[in-house]
């Protein structure tokens, strides 16, 4: 089996960006990890990305999107995992460079959100929920994280602004971020006064739905990052794992098991502990679900995600850095390019190239992206080689 | 138009029909085609009794397209009384204030309109404080 290295990375600005097309986003994503990775002859790229179908009625993205930057003649797919799509690409690119077939290939996430609005968006965002018993009960991904709050609330009576701790620190970190939507730190005061959104979950637990593409270029040929003057960042480990679609078919809604195998899988392939691990990019399209994602992955015990969270310095300066470059809910949220966007920031740190929020001397970093309120999650951690 | 898929749901909706497992009597609701508890196959009809208690629950402020006519409006998990837990509406709630733990049980009700005001209406389960 080959070594799999990141030798190029690529983003666009997230945001409400209403003037550009699904192919646009991903042409300056694209360009850019080439740029970035010294433009090696290609044989495959793959796609990550939720909506298009629903919101730009367009399937078939990779012919569209490769042919755009004059990419003809290499192999496509996409990638649907949910809101995890982003990180199903980055897996199956993976997967094809481990495995010989392919030497080098781009991953793009991509999410064109507005190119439908109001009630049809949150119709379409609800795509990724069980149809015949949840969505057809007027059930979208915002209900379920309101489901999922309140049960924990009951249960655990933590103090309320502990939900906030992970929402603030990401808006904190994105304040140092160019490409993320909100460059505004909050106060934990703005947190508790936000509107309800679905109640107990209010605006600023829920990440906002924006537009974006970034990209990733792998590689099996380590000399492709030197001689691009980068250094080569290696995946080691992908892996992935799904629970029941619907909330209701679990027997602990709390329990985010599919963190837990997703996880304790990367962990066991990579060969290390949370110790060695210095940055996690941690799933935060809702603040509940990072205090039960760190639960879930062993961080911290049952019921205790939210005073680890609130507790504990998870900064860039902290025993082990969060949603270091602002997160979904501060970088922005574009769903099935969210998983590709956490990829980038993890290769930004462990090349020291993350500004003002570098986490001093990182070496490893896992990510992890849900589809859903961990419904298929997917785990990658990563290393400098 | 969903014709189709509204339409082969009937029992399920109306009638809160699940299934009870042939190998290990679990029972199941929504009905799925390997019982999770015992990994057998499942195919026997089994008619809930429409009571259960309130697990958690969410009031939603931002409809999906067919919601909009009824925001805000109180989703719950409900834990059914003879175990599975279902996703529903609350409804007839009056002036009470929802609580975990609180009995409820099933009316049915008109769930969503397909389309513009030519478009189906799709009725089926909700659930309702127990009276008295």
């Amino acid at each position: 089996m080959e070594k799999v290295y990141i030798a190029g990375i690529g983003q666009t600005a997230v945001g409400e960006l209403w003037e550009r097309s699904l192919e646009n986003l991903s042409a300056e994503a694209i360009l850019g990890a080439l740029k970035d990775g010294g433009r090696p002859k290609l044989d495959a790229l793959y796609v990550g990305n939720l909506l298009a179908s629903a919101a730009s009625g367009q399937a078939n993205l990779g012919a569209k999107i490769a042919d755009n930057v004059g990419l003809t003649g290499l192999e496509t797919t996409t990638a649907e995992a949910g809101e995890a799509s982003g990180a199903a690409a980055l897996r199956l690119g993976y997967l094809a460079v481990k495995s010989g077939y392919v030497r080098n290939a781009l991953v793009v996430g991509v999410e064109k959100c507005t190119d439908t609005v109001g009630s049809g968006a949150e119709s379409m965002i609800a795509h990724g929920i069980d149809y015949d018993f949840e969505a057809v009960q007027g059930l979208t991904p915002l209900g379920q994280a309101g489901l999922l709050m309140a049960r924990y609330l009951d249960v655990y009576k933590p103090p309320r602004e502990a939900l906030g701790a992970l929402p603030i620190l990401a808006h904190t970190n994105a304040a140092n971020n160019p490409n993320a939507m909100y460059s505004k730190a909050i106060s934990s005061e703005t947190y508790m006064k936000a509107g309800i959104v679905s109640d107990p979950l209010n605006m600023f637990d829920a990440a906002p739905y924006a537009d974006g593409a970034a990209a990733l270029l792998l590689t099996s040929d380590e000399k492709i990052s030197r001689k691009a003057g980068k250094e080569a960042i290696e995946i080691r480990a992908s892996s992935g794992s799904i629970d029941a679609l619907a909330l209701h078919e679990r027997p602990d809604a709390l329990a985010f098991s599919a963190v837990t195998v997703s996880t304790q899988k990367a962990l066991a392939q990579a060969g290390v502990g949370w110790k060695e691990i210095d940055l996690f990019e941690v799933w935060d399209a809702f603040s509940i679900y990072g205090v039960l994602s760190v639960e879930a992955c062993g961080l911290a015990a049952w019921g205790e995600g939210w005073r680890w969270m609130m507790e504990e310095d998870h900064s860039p300066m902290g025993e082990l850095s969060l949603v270091t470059m602002g997160g979904n809910k501060a970088r922005g949220y574009p769903l099935g390019a969210a998983g590709v966007y956490q990829a980038v920031e993890a290769v930004l740190q462990l090349r020291g190239g993350a500004g003002a929020n570098q986490v001093h001397g990182a070496k490893i970093a896992l990510t992890q992206a849900l589809g859903g309120p961990a419904s298929n999650v997917i785990t990658h951690i990563f290393s400098r080689s | 138009m969903e014709i189709p898929r509204h339409w082969r749901l009937q029992k399920q909706r109306y009638g809160l029909v699940g299934e009870i497992c042939p190998h290990c009597n679990a029972k199941i609701f929504p009905a799925r085609d390997i019982c999770p508890e015992c990994g057998g196959e499942a195919k026997e009809p089994y008619r809930f009794s429409g009571r259960g208690a309130v697990y958690s629950y969410t009031v939603m402020n931002n409809a999906p397209a067919g919601f909009e006519r009824g925001l805000p409006y109180t989703i719950a998990l409900v834990k059914l009384d003879e175990g599975p837990t279902v996703t529903a509406q609350l409804t007839d709630l009056g002036e009470k204030k929802v609580k975990i733990g609180m009995p409820v049980e099933m009316v049915t009700r008109r769930l969503k309109e397909d389309g513009d005001e030519r478009g189906m209406l799709i009725y089926g389960y909700k659930f309702r404080p127990v009276m008295g």
